[in-house]
Formats: C-alpha cells, sequence, structure tokens
C-alpha cells in the first residue's frame, strides 16, 4: 500500500539553524533517501521551496483570486514529502519516525487511495 | 637544469610556508621564524652559487633559519625556555626533514584561522605566512591601505602570542568548531589566486597551488571530516579550468566561451570523485555543493550541453543551507537558464539593493537583459559591471561586452 509521508516545519526554525547543522540535517535527508530507495520502499519524493515562493488559488463563482503563500500564517509549512510503499500504516509511520523533520516538526502519515486501473 | 638563483627562487614558491610554519613550531614567534626565514634566502643567494644547491634545499633552509634563531634566543633570555622545551637547540637537520612538515603548515593554519581573530584579519594573515603574499599585495587584494594591513597583521601576531594560542591543530570536540573558517580561509586564498581582487594580473597559479596543497594536507589529517573532502574537490575542479580563463592576449574568457579542451582533465577527474565522496557524508557543506557545480559545468563537452537544471537544483539546495546575496544571484542566473529568462530576471531585479556595488551583479544583470533583447538595459548593466570590477581584465572584458551588445551577435 501507498503512503504520502508529508514533512511540516517551522521555517523559522530552519532558518536560526547554524549552517553545519543545516548541512547536517540534509546530510540526513540524504541518508534516508537513500536507504527507502535501496530497500524499495520509495516511490517518490520532493524537496519544496520555501512557502515565500509559494501561491494560493481560490476560484469561487468562476472567479479566480490568486495570493501570496499558503492559506493562513501557520506555525508550521509544507516543506517536502516522500511518497512511500508499505505494509501498513504502522509500517509507513515507522518510517516517517526516520524522516529527520519528524524530530523538530511533524511528518503527517496518509494513505494513498489507489484507482484500480481500467 | 637551473641556476642556484633559480633554484632559491623556486624553493621561496614552493616552501615559504612550510619553513616559516616549522620555524613557529620551534621558535614559537611568527616575527622571528620570519625573519630567520627571510635571512636564509639571503644566505642561500650568496653560498648556492658557490657550494652548489643542496640536495635537499628545503631542509638546508630550515637548518640556517633554525641556527640564525639560536643565535638571536642566545641574546634574549625569555624566548630560551620555549626553545629548550622545543629542543631547538639539540634537534639534528636530518629530523627536520622527517618531521613531516605539512603537519607545522597545518598547526600554522589552524593558528591563523583561530577565533580570537576576526575573519579579516586570519585571511590577511594566512596570505602573508602560508601564502608568502607581501603585505603589498594583500592590501591590494582587500582594496585597504598597506599600513592598514601592516597594522592588521601585526595586531594579529600580538593578539596570538597574548592569549598564548597554542600552536596545533585542535582535536576531539574543538575540531567541529575550528574547522569552518579554516576551510572559508583557505578558500578566499584559493581564490584570491583564481581570481586576483585587484590589479593587472587575474591569476596567480602559485597561491592556488598552495592553497590546494593544503587543502590536501587538510584532508590526509583529517579523513574523514566532510568539510575537506568538499572543499578539495572544488578547488580541484575550479583549478582544472585555469589555462582556458585567458586567451592568447590576456583577455578574459568567461565560462561559456572557454575553450573546454584546455581544461585540465585529470584535476577535473579528481575533483569529481571527492565531490561525490562529500555529497554522500554529514554534513552537506557549501563547499561540497559548489563543487558538485562545478562538476556539473566538468560534465558538459561544451557551454550549450551545460545541464542548468541540475545547477539550478543544487542553488536551491545552497540557498537552504547556506544562504547569501551573492548564492541568491548565482540562482537566479541558473534558474533564468534553467527555466524562465523573465522570472529569472525579475528574481535577480529584486536583489539589486543588496548587491548595487558587486560587479558580478551588473555583469549578470547585463547578461539577462540581453537575452531578453534589452539591449540598452543590458549596455548600462555591462558598463556599470566595467566601473566596479577590480581587475584590468575584467574591466576590459565588460566593457567589451557593452558594445558588442549593440552590434549583431555572432554565434
Amino acid at each position: 500500500m501507498q503512503y504520502v509521508l508529508l514533512i511540516y516545519g517551522s521555517e523559522r526554525t530552519w532558518n536560526d539553524l547554524s549552517e553545519a547543522e543545516k548541512g547536517q540535517e540534509f546530510a540526513e535527508y540524504m541518508t534516508f533517501g537513500k536507504a527507502i530507495t535501496d530497500s524499495g520502499a520509495m516511490r517518490g519524493g520532493d524537496a519544496l521551496e520555501p512557502v515565500n515562493t509559494a501561491k494560493s488559488v481560490r476560484v469561487r463563482d468562476g472567479k479566480i483570486t490568486v495570493t501570496d503563500g499558503p492559506f493562513a500564517e501557520t506555525k508550521e509549512q509544507l516543506g517536502g514529502y516522500y511518497l512511500v510503499e508499505a505494509k501498513n500504516i504502522d509500517e509507513a509511520v515507522s518510517l516517517g519516525a526516520k524522516i529527520p523533520g519528524a524530530r523538530t516538526g511533524v511528518v503527517e502519515v496518509r494513505p494513498v487511495i489507489v484507482f484500480p486501473s481500467a | 637544469m637551473s641556476t642556484p638563483v633559480e633554484a632559491v627562487a623556486l624553493a621561496h614558491q614552493t616552501d615559504w610556508g612550510r619553513i616559516v610554519a616549522t620555524l613557529i613550531r620551534l621558535v614559537g614567534d611568527f616575527d622571528l621564524a620570519e625573519e630567520c626565514a627571510q635571512e636564509s634566502f639571503a644566505v642561500a643567494l650568496e653560498r648556492w652559487p658557490l657550494d652548489g644547491v643542496p640536495a635537499q634545499p628545503r631542509a638546508w633552509l630550515v637548518s640556517t633559519a633554525r641556527h640564525k634563531a639560536i643565535d638571536r634566543i642566545r641574546h634574549r633570555k625569555l624566548e630560551r625556555t620555549h626553545a629548550e622545551r622545543e629542543g631547538l637547540l639539540e634537534i639534528r637537520s636530518a629530523e627536520l626533514e622527517l618531521h613531516a612538515l605539512a603537519d607545522d603548515r597545518l598547526r600554522l593554519l589552524f593558528t591563523c584561522c583561530h577565533p580570537v581573530l576576526a575573519p579579516q584579519a586570519q585571511i590577511a594573515l594566512t596570505l602573508r605566512t602560508l601564502g608568502g603574499l607581501t603585505t603589498e599585495e594583500i592590501a591590494r587584494a582587500f582594496l585597504a591601505s598597506v599600513p592598514t594591513l601592516q597594522q592588521r597583521i601585526v595586531r594579529a601576531k600580538a593578539l596570538l602570542a597574548e592569549r598564548a594560542v597554542p600552536y596545533e591543530v585542535p582535536e576531539g570536540s574543538e575540531l567541529p568548531e575550528r574547522l569552518p573558517s579554516v576551510l572559508t580561509t583557505l578558500y578566499l586564498m584559493f581564490n584570491e589566486g583564481h581570481s586576483a581582487s585587484s590589479g593587472q594580473a587575474l591569476l596567480r597559479v602559485d597561491v592556488c597551488e598552495e592553497a590546494i596543497s593544503l587543502a590536501r594536507a587538510l584532508h590526509r589529517e583529517l579523513p574523514d571530516q566532510a568539510g575537506p573532502v568538499g572543499l578539495l574537490g572544488l578547488l580541484l575542479l575550479t583549478h582544472a579550468r585555469r589555462d582556458a580563463r585567458l586567451d592568447a592576449q590576456g583577455e578574459l574568457v568567461t565560462l561559456d566561451r572557454q575553450d573546454r579542451s584546455l581544461w585540465d582533465r585529470a584535476a577535473a577527474d579528481e575533483g569529481r570523485a571527492l565531490v561525490k565522496r562529500a555529497l554522500g557524508m554529514a554534513p552537506l557543506t557549501r563547499f561540497a555543493l559548489q563543487g558538485a557545480i562545478g562538476a556539473v559545468h566538468a560534465d558538459a563537452a561544451s557551454a550549450d550541453e551545460t545541464d542548468w537544471r541540475q545547477i539550478a537544483a543544487l542553488y536551491s539546495v545552497h540557498m537552504r543551507v547556506a544562504p547569501s546575496p551573492i548564492v541568491a544571484l548565482n540562482a537566479c542566473v541558473a534558474f533564468a537558464l534553467a527555466h524562465d529568462v523573465y522570472e529569472g530576471l525579475s528574481r535577480l531585479e529584486a536583489l539589486s539593493s543588496q548587491l548595487a556595488d558587486y560587479a558580478p551583479f551588473h555583469a549578470a544583470h547585463g547578461e539577462l537583459l540581453e537575452r531578453t533583447g534589452q539591449i540598452e538595459g543590458a549596455a548600462s548593466a555591462y558598463r556599470r559591471a566595467a566601473e566596479l570590477a577590480g581587475t584590468d581584465p575584467e574591466r576590459r572584458h565588460l566593457r567589451r561586452r557593452a558594445k558588442q551588445v549593440r552590434s549583431p551577435r555572432n554565434s
């Protein structure tokens, strides 16, 4: 079964880290990525550019509104995600716990609805 | 077969830093070490034409300098205790050669980069003692006056003596905090040789090679540290391009127009392998990232084949790990060439207040304005860059770009 691991963290906290700490965390992401690739669990994933590059688009009554940034001033922002193959949610959760971002932020684990191909 | 005088000059070029570093260890005093080193070269100029070039020039020079130091110390009671502790008076010439002189350069490097000194003092002292640059050359590099630089170096040495900073390579828990300034200083030293900050010449190969030699020694000494691996990789990849940077007339050739057949493939290959290793080590450093960008350039057979998307992604990571206005500038250019030149131009222009006095900003601005067909703006930007450029070759290059942008471009 497939699960999305959504990584939420505070960009402010990240910016306050030293260069060595940031470099250390990046290195740990690379280790994690390699580990789930080697185990066969990796199905995809990306790091995202910071929220100041984001735009939010809404369409109401046919009217398109585009604003800068995400929906509301949240304490934590989406920083990246992984798509993984796991036996069940417990296994997906244990993968999520290995993500460096889980130590300072939160990793949301969501089962993916996979539509059978026709 | 070189003449004795040439041999002295060669020894000065390759061994100055090593000799000074060892003498500092033996005599415990920067100024005394430098003076005695200088005197030993003066004696070499007298003796080698008469006696022939010694079999081991470096050992001869250290030994001669040591004798000079002993003479001086005999008259100075204070230094005597240190000298005795270091066994200065007993150590035999043969032992000096075996005593791994590379270690002494690393001791000197870490000492010059001690946190008690401000970064400006760290690089000035390193360029002077390890790089062998004259005070005048260092002053030009920093666009400072010679007296200012002299003061800076004098105060730095005094501060090190005052705080009794130990002459050693730090170990254990101290090392991670001490390493970044060493790496940054070595990078600045290489940069000074690779693209001199001011003056007529752009390239000082001897300074580059000394920086690379020190980076190798650092990596050898600390094989498990990620920083030195990435730095050495970056320096090698950058140095690989040295023969293509200037044309036959001594004019600057930018990366996009270089004759890549002139690139040093062996250095690039070694650099690439080191960078690849560094990317798999913790922590990920800015040197590994910049090295990776250099490797992507080295992988392209021609400028047109450059994988700008990879470079843009690497700059995105660089901005997350080690942001700065200059990295942001490079990220904008990479984005423009990889994805959308108008968006890239817009992002670049958002940096104008931060980089108003930085020549490469205006040069990059000109490049992107040219690519979006804004000819007058591009010419103006190149001219502004030329005004701000620090070296004559760069100035001439930018003025040429300003002229060329108006005339039809030859492909």
